[in-house]
């Protein structure tokens, strides 16, 4: 008969302070045995050693506004080289009366990207939204209708290039990389080797290697007279070779499927086709969101190789601007400009993909 | 209840639904089915038992070709079973089957599986398909789950689901594998409940279980096989009254006890 009072549903008992708040906290993750403790001392002096000559640094000594004359005679950081050369950084070579264009253009792209991040919205209006707009980013770039003036490709450069090799070469090397690794599992041998040799000889080459045989080798097997724009052959590169590891990680997902979702379709009667599009690929296919991802966030900064064949992507506008002498020698903080631009790029990608995961998530 | 069921056995047609002659099958060097000779009738309801590993599901799987066969003939309505894949296909809408582990699709709602099969292989439009899947979703009672997603269900309703799917294609015969193992024992009649019931429809079925109570009040005809072979069948009374087989007495002996 005692026993069932002392169960008591809503007990006022508190627990103890030390397990709770910061103090318990502190304790329990930063304190809780003497090598911890000593480690938690020895960050806290790097720390107090790194951070605030940092920020003295980039904010407290810093110039926003000066000239190159000024920045030389300070302290701190000289962010006036962004302010005095950011067009030149973003835009590269374009013609400075009409790089409005590729700005337009950029926009266009961020803001169908921003759209299209609501899956309320996809819908066929969607894909003609984004024929439209990839049209009319291209004409905005290479001008020459409705009073545009002409500007040739080996002019782009900066972050519109960045941007264009990354999206096309993203949203073209994924269905090819599920199509490879469909082909890979494939009970036809023929399309099966064709798949693994592919898959195989791309990933034993490195990226710089496909960019320089794109722009050397393969001109040479084109007849006389037929050249193709350097930008469209390092696309491709780019494309076949994010498409390989693409494949490959599709992979890993199509063989985590249980056997007995294919046998569920196919006694349904679905087909082949349908039963991949409609059962298997859904499903493998957010299994490998978050390496897909890495995949795609990786293949988005190796465009940055792009310079190796002379193409001004935003890293080698940034570089060049350091050559010049009046800004020469302060290379950190144009780094930080463009290494700011990647990780917004990279971090709309993954902040992206853990809300697609979230939406996708139906408890199993 | 029971009675019912077997109330339709004198109205079996004579015409043969499925017919499988000499049929042999391997895996690698397996002999896994010996010389299986099998007719079943339209509205027939067969029940499958034996051994873990006698073949069972081997055999049930070949009827819709879920495993190939190397020798013999497997002709299900009409239509032969050989390497033309439109045959297959057209053989796997006419007969449903139901798995030991569901195999619901996790991905899609619960009503959205269900239409998935009519609207893509029968090209029903969407909403009809949709009403189809309702009024089938309401006969294994669970209609108001049509919204959730598989992961959200219980073993016996995700498994009565599953019937239902296999309902929505009209299919002319109805494949059971173990379809209660899976299960917790509370959750068991519920799914032999909705099996009772299409049986009283007068489905074909074909049914792999060890429920012996499901194949004394349902079954024409129980099977018993052993080492890929159909050992014996006969009538649920004759089989579980008077086995004749050795291997058949050591069997019912180990189950029911
Ligand atoms: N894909 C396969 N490859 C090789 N051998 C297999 C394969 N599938 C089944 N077998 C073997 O064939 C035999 C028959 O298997 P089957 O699944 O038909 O048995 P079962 O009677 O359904 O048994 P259980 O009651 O355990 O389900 C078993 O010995 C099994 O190991
Ligand atoms: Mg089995």
């Amino acid at each position: 008969m005692d026993n069932t009072t002392t169960i008591d549903a809503k007990s006022s008992v508190k627990p103890p302070v030390s397990s709770v708040g910061v103090v318990g906290w502190a304790r329990a993750n930063l304190f809780n045995s003497w090598f911890n403790s000593i480690l938690t001392l020895l960050t806290l002096l790097l720390l107090w050693k790194v951070i605030p000559p940092f920020v003295n640094w980039a904010f407290i000594d810093s110039l926003w506004w000066s000239t190159s004359a000024e920045c030389k005679a300070a302290e701190g950081a000289c962010w006036s080289i962004i302010p005095a050369k950011y067009r030149y950084i973003l835009f590269g070579l374009y013609p400075y009366d009409s790089q409005w264009r590729p700005f337009l253009a950029i926009i266009i792209l961020i803001g169908l990207l921003f759209y299209s991040r609501n899956r309320a919205h996809w819908k066929k209006s969607l894909a003609y939204a984004w024929l439209v707009g990839l049209i009319l980013m291209g004409l905005l770039l290479r001008g020459g209708i409705l009073g545009l003036a002409s500007v040739e490709s080996t002019l782009w450069g900066g972050l519109p290039l960045t941007l264009l090799l990354s999206v096309f070469g993203l949203t073209a090397a994924y269905p090819l990389g599920v199509l490879l690794a469909l082909g890979r599992q494939s009970e036809m041998p023929a399309i099966k080797s064709i798949c693994i040799i592919y898959i195989e000889m791309i990933r034993g080459v490195p990226l710089i290697t496909l960019l320089f045989m794109s722009s050397i080798v393969f001109p040479l097997f084109l007849p006389e007279g037929v050249s193709i724009n350097a930008i469209l052959r390092a696309q491709v590169a780019i494309i076949m070779f994010t498409a390989a590891y693409i494949a490959e990680v599709v992979r890993g997902g199509l063989q985590g499927m249980a056997t007995g979702q294919f046998e569920a379709a196919e006694s349904l009667g679905l087909n082949y086709y349908q039963t991949m599009r409609l059962v298997i690929l859904p499903q493998a296919l957010k299994i490998v969101i978050p390496p897909t991802v890495s995949q795609l966030i990786s293949a988005l900064k190796d465009t940055s190789l792009v310079v190796i064949i002379a193409l001004y992507d935003l890293l080698k506008t940034t570089q060049t601007t350091l050559s010049d002498p009046d800004w020469m020698g302060f290379s950190s903080e144009a780094y930080i400009f463009v290494a700011l631009i990647y990780f917004a790029c990279c971090y709309f990608m993954s902040s992206y993909s853990r809300r697609l995961e979230e939406e996708l998530d139906t408890g199993l | 209840m029971n009675d019912k069921a077997t109330a339709a056995d004198n109205q079996l047609s004579d015409d043969a639904i499925i017919e499988i002659k000499g049929m042999h099958k391997w895996f690698g060097e397996f002999h896994v089915l010996q010389d299986i000779n099998l007719t079943v009738q339209k509205r027939e309801r067969i029940v499958i038992c034996g051994p873990s590993g006698s073949g069972k599901s081997t055999l049930i799987r070949c009827i819709n070709r879920l495993e190939e066969h190397q020798r013999g003939s497997i002709v299900v309505d009409g239509i032969e079973l050989t390497n033309d894949i439109k045959n297959i296909e057209k053989v796997r809408t006419e007969v449903g089957m139901v798995f030991q582990h569901f195999n619901l699709f996790p991905h899609l709602t619960i009503v959205e599986n269900l239409a998935l099969g009519p609207i893509w292989v029968r090209k029903v439009p969407k909403k009809e398909a949709e009403e189809t899947a309702m009024y089938y979703l309401e006969k294994v009672q669970i209609a108001e789950q049509a919204q959730k997603f598989p992961g959200q269900l219980s073993g016996g309703q995700q498994q009565r689901v599953a019937i239902a799917r296999s309902l929505c294609m009209a299919p002319k015969v109805m494949l059971f594998d173990e379809p209660t193992s899976a299960l917790d024992p509370e959750m068991i009649k519920e799914v032999l409940d909705v099996m009772i019931d299409l049986a009283r429809e007068g489905m074909t079925m074909l049914v792999v279980t060890h429920e012996m109570g499901f194949a004394k009040s349902v079954a024409h005809r129980v099977l018993f096989m052993d080492y890929g072979q159909i050992v014996e069948q006969n009538t649920p009374d004759e089989f579980f009254d008077n086995p004749e087989h050795d291997r058949t007495k050591l069997f019912l002996s180990q189950i029911l006890h």
